[in-house]
């Protein structure tokens, strides 16, 4: 059973908030409102947010996760923030894809590369 | 060898335990059955998305309300069908949510994903059936 208060690791790394997943699979529903709360608090409580959001060790996801993440996007927007996503696997890159939601992301292939490209 | 085809006629009564029973016993019938990594990615998502809408949007989350699942995996395809309890609705007055207005809207995307894993999506009259089915085989060019 998921514990839905165990879902990110969130640090700090020169002023950007990076966040990775505690779960290899994004589905469970409870688990998706958990890390969207957690997530936009983290975007709400900056005045101009930088999130780098990091797919490392992720396999799978749900539409609803999207959601989550475009929530998200949307938030950061709004306040001139800066979100990157990153180390996205090949089958989960498909469903943006898909969804052509990589064309609204922008998305870098490693923490690394995503760190460069904040201003 | 071959495996026996695996079929199950399930009432979903609840949505977090009884999807995940339906994922396990799925995926080891795709196992047995020769299926790729790629088609037990594709269908796992799309089961994930035709159940949960058929709790959510269907049955509306209400109490007391079932899902009825059946499926048929062989090493040929694999068939699934949901039925929820709900009023129907017509896929067609669906928003295309690649749309540029819509791109930024975060519902709407589970039903475009099936029709893009699955080999053939059916929507039954009045809507509140689905029937989807996977046929085994190579990997599309990705």
């Amino acid at each position: 059973m998921s514990n839905p208060t165990n879902v990110l690791n969130i640090s700090d790394e020169a002023g950007v908030k990076k966040i990775t997943f505690m779960q290899k699979s994004i589905i469970d529903e409870v688990v998706i409102h958990q890390i969207g709360k957690e997530i936009v608090a983290v975007i709400d409580g900056a005045a101009q947010p930088k999130v780098l959001i990091s797919f490392n060790g992720v396999d799978h996801l749900s539409s609803a996760a999207l959601g989550v993440l475009i929530t998200c996007h949307n938030r950061v927007r709004v306040k001139n923030g800066q979100l990157y996503l990153s180390d996205i696997s090949k089958p989960i890159f498909e469903i943006f894809k898909i969804t052509k939601l990589n064309k609204m992301f922008q998305i870098a292939d490693t923490s690394e590369s995503a760190m460069k490209n904040f201003k | 060898m071959r495996s026996e085809p695996y079929i199950q006629n399930k009432t979903l009564t609840d949505l977090r335990t009884d999807l995940q029973k339906v994922q396990e016993g799925v995926a080891l019938a795709l196992i047995q059955n020769g299926y790729t990594d790629f088609a037990q990615f594709a269908i796992r998502l799309c089961l994930e998305e035709s159940i949960v809408n058929a709790f959510r949007h269907g049955n509306r989350s209400e109490p007391g309300k079932v899902v009825q699942f059946h499926c048929k995996i062989d090493h040929e395809s694999a068939e699934f069908q949901i039925q929820d309890e709900g009023v129907g609705f017509d896929p067609a007055g669906v928003p295309d949510p690649t749309a540029a207005e819509n791109l930024e809207i975060p519902s709407g995307r589970g039903l475009m994903l099936m029709r893009a894993y699955m080999s053939e999506v059916e929507h039954v009259a009045p809507g509140n059936m689905i029937r989807m089915k996977y046929k085994n085989g190579p990997d599309p060019a990705q």
